[in-house]
């Protein structure tokens, strides 16, 4: 039992590092490692456009998309190679955001469904960071439920015309490619009569809006389709065999390993230790020291279950299950841990202008922001159904709406 | 990275998953809780034929040698077994004792009776109610001998010999206490079992009478040693609580697929799945705490300290919400006697208590981060 890289992961390891140390837009270090959680963005300079600069740069250098194949613009590495890559980058990582849909999830579905002339075409300059990709699955009638979306493709000759609406896009607003899951027959049960494309974001009747949230912030987008004509070719997979596409676009979201979740108790346990109340530091307050250590082995816990999974890949082998619990552990304690660094603030924790609240409004914009965290990419209650089924073998649920077609299934209540 | 047992380590897991399956079923733990014997003698006599309770202990002291990674795994299938014997008393506390502060002679006379399972140990610390503490030590030694009574002492009153934390200063500081180590067969002490919440391991009170006591270790260095024993018991009884809540998480999935309610299995009911999922990502977390709490312990690294109190605090955890929420997926079934979910849910509070309690160690590792925050 070790901490230490194998001779050839030490190898690429210090490889990876003296390029990125080459290489790296170094004058952004400082603000990108200040920078909390959710979205982040840089005073004077445009995200995006910082992105897109160090993305080119990686895939000229051979450092993007590392998994993938060389001739679709990747470097043919081994996943825990890729690991020690996310580790090396570092605070750089962040500047991948906009990237990171389009190289875990929508390029590996081209890769597996597309033709060869597409994935030539597309997948380069999706690694070069030229062209932005997003995902269009969620829609108002389908969140947990994603194969009950209702967006429709009807053929037309050589085409597909589409109508209707996705929800929850990150990054429409930007993005040059989708990757969009529409229903093609409503009369067979709603998991049979989905087909999957992607398409042109600029292709005209495509409207994307952006979704204001409730803590103020917008950061995902509603995307309306009103008769847009998308060509057959751009089909992925069979007619009616969507929902398998989208299987394949899913499992490669919850790849994520070694990318660490935040969780908030870096935040708080700074700030209880510098926290001084009319008791005396806070820290030394029995009830306060019980709640952080609580956090913190549930911290230290996550850290070390992702290490446990890179053990594995590094030995060549698949990880085990047990990383499926990171987003679960994490989603909840930034909530409480938000609340509870209010709560120690007294009647002054209602503040959120960073210039009068505590820690500079952080644990305010935490509360407010940290709900998203436990229904974004699977809610709670749906990961806690994915642990029992597919890692505790747990039956599925009964589903009412299985074997109905899709146009009976009830759509409204009582 | 290699953040893993070893294939030589996993084999040896599954060698005494075997052994414990066949040795240690609930039929003997319960013959031991219903009070038929005071632990299981045969039990005992085949881990020391299995070489397992010397397996930290050195072989020029009778111990197999093979190290602290090995004696995790077989701690961890102890703990799923619900073992109804005297080891934790005997190889994570009195044995680990020995070896951080024994004389060689001390050594000599009794690590190769350990390993034998002829002598158990125990270690004796506590006054009554209160977690560990230098304060909380009343005890006095004076001329060689000790007067005073500990309680609890776990598997005080099958034990051969205790290790004895007692007063021999009264500056108010750490360096007022010092170790002793006490022949309980030689006269001079009384022992008396406790009724306690897990009977299939005994809790007991040692009356001290004038007993002869030899020091172990120096004087003044008592708690000093004590803290290093206590941190390194932390990551052994992690590991059996880890594999009692792996085990309790077991029961109530198989169950959740066995029972059938309103037509269905009550496993496909979310309320159910939801509770299950739970103990597994509380299983997880502690496994993976256990696992850091392992590597700082074979390799003695400094983070010992921290990485124990980590371990001992996700394991209780993980021990005590699995063995509970076993019970409620059972339902009424699983608040018989004749259902092993009590036996799980016993031996998971009794062992969230057996080296202090859960306050006591949410305070020790923050004191350790702030030192390390602080260095």
């Amino acid at each position: 039992m070790n901490f230490d890289d194998t001779p050839q992961e030490a190898e690429f390891r210090a490889k990876a590092r003296a390029w990125i140390d080459a290489n790296a837009p170094k004058q952004y270090e400082q603000e990108l490692t200040k920078s909390g959680l959710g979205r982040i963005s840089l005073k004077k300079a445009d995200i995006v456009e910082v992105g897109k600069a160090w993305q080119k740069k990686k895939a000229e250098g051979g450092w993007s998309c590392l998994t993938w194949p060389k001739e679709y613009g990747g470097r043919g590495a081994t996943p825990i190679e890729k690991v020690i890559w996310q580790q090396e980058e570092g605070v750089y990582g962040k500047l991948t955001q906009p990237f990171q849909i389009g190289e875990g999830m929508c390029g590996p579905t081209v890769m597996a469904y597309g033709s060869e002339d597409d994935k030539r075409k597309y997948l380069p300059k999706l690694a070069s960071g030229e062209n932005i990709w997003c995902q269009l699955f969620s829609e108002p009638a389908g969140g947990s439920d994603v194969a009950g979306l209702r967006t429709r493709a009807e053929k037309d000759g050589d085409d597909w015309i589409i109508n209707g609406q996705k929800i929850w896009t990150s990054g429409a607003h930007y993005s040059d490619y989708g990757l969009l899951i529409t229903r093609t027959d409503p009369n067979v049960p709603k998991h049979k009569g989905l087909t999957m494309f992607f398409l042109d974001m600029k292709s005209e009747g495509v409207e994307v809006k952006p979704i204001k949230q409730a803590n103020g912030m917008q950061e995902f987008n509603e995307v309306f389709f009103t008769n847009v004509r998308i060509p057959d070719s751009q089909r992925l997979g069979n007619v009616g065999d969507g929902w398998n596409v989208s299987l394949t676009t899913l499992m490669n979201e919850r790849m994520s390993i070694g990318a660490r979740l935040a969780t908030g108790f870096p935040e708080i346990f700074a700030f209880c230790n510098d926290l001084v109340t009319d008791n005396g530091p806070a820290i030394d307050d029995p009830a306060v020291r019980s709640k952080l250590a609580s956090w913190a082995v549930k911290a230290s816990g996550l850290k070390y279950t992702s290490y446990r999974s890179i053990s594995a890949l590094s030995k060549g082998e698949r990880p085990g299950p047990e990383n499926s619990i990171g987003k679960l552990v994490a989603g909840p304690m930034l909530q409480d841990i938000a609340a509870f660094a209010m709560d120690l603030e007294g009647a002054a924790g209602v503040f959120t202008d960073p210039a009068e609240a505590e820690a500079g409004g952080s644990f305010q914009a935490m509360l407010l922001g940290s709900p998203s965290m436990r229904i974004a990419g699977g809610t709670d209650e749906i990961l806690r159904n994915i642990i029992a089924e597919r890692v505790l073998g747990l039956p599925g649920d009964i589903r009412v709406d299985k074997d109905v077609p899709f146009n009976q299934i009830p759509t409204k209540g009582r | 990275m290699n953040f893993d047992f070893s294939d030589d380590q996993k084999q040896l897991r599954d060698q005494a998953r075997r052994f414990l399956a066949e040795k240690s079923p609930p039929r003997a733990v319960r013959a031991v809780l219903e009070g038929k014997a005071d632990y299981d003698r045969e039990l005992w006599k085949g881990l020391a034929e299995m070489g397992f309770l010397g397996v930290a202990i050195p072989e020029e002291f009778g111990g197999t040698g093979a190290g602290y990674l090995e004696l995790c795994v077989i701690a961890e299938e102890l703990g799923r077994a619900l073992a109804p014997v005297p080891f934790a008393s005997t190889v994570y506390l009195a044995a680990e004792a020995l070896l951080i502060a024994g004389s060689v002679e001390q050594k000599q006379k009794w690590l190769p009776k350990i390993s034998s399972g002829e002598a158990i140990g125990t270690l004796a610390l506590f006054e009554g109610t209160g977690n560990p503490s230098p304060k909380a030590i009343k005890i006095a030694a004076s001329n060689g001998t000790l007067s005073g009574t500990k309680k609890p002492v776990a598997d005080g009153a099958i034990a051969d010999f205790a290790i004895v934390a007692a007063r021999t200063g009264n500056s108010g500081r750490e360096a007022d206490i010092s170790l002793f180590l006490v022949d309980l067969k030689a006269g001079g002490v009384t022992a008396k079992p406790l009724q306690n919440v897990d009977p299939s391991r005994q809790q007991a009170e040692l009356a001290f009478d004038g007993a002869k006591a030899e020091p172990l270790g120096a004087a003044g260095e008592g708690w000093s040693i004590l803290s290093r024993v206590l941190d390194r018991a932390a990551v052994l009884i992690a590991f059996e609580q880890v594999g009692g809540a792996d085990r309790a998480l077991e029961m109530g999935r198989d169950y959740a697929l066995d029972r059938i309610a309103f037509g269905r299995p009550i496993g496909s009911f979310q309320a159910i799945k939801h509770i299950l999922a739970d103990m597994y990502v509380s299983a997880t977390l502690a496994r993976s705490n256990c696992y850091y709490g392992a590597w700082a312990l074979s390799t003695d690294a400094g983070e010992l300290a921290e990485a124990a109190a980590a371990a001992r605090i996700s394991a209780t955890q993980a021990f005590q919400h699995c063995a509970k929420q076993n019970i409620q997926v059972h339902g009424g079934m699983g608040f018989t006697w004749e259902f092993d979910c009590h036996l799980y849910y016993r031996r998971s509070n009794a062992l969230a208590l057996a080296l202090g309690s859960q306050s006591y160690w949410e305070d020790q590792l923050i004191d350790r981060m702030r030192q390390k925050n602080a260095a």
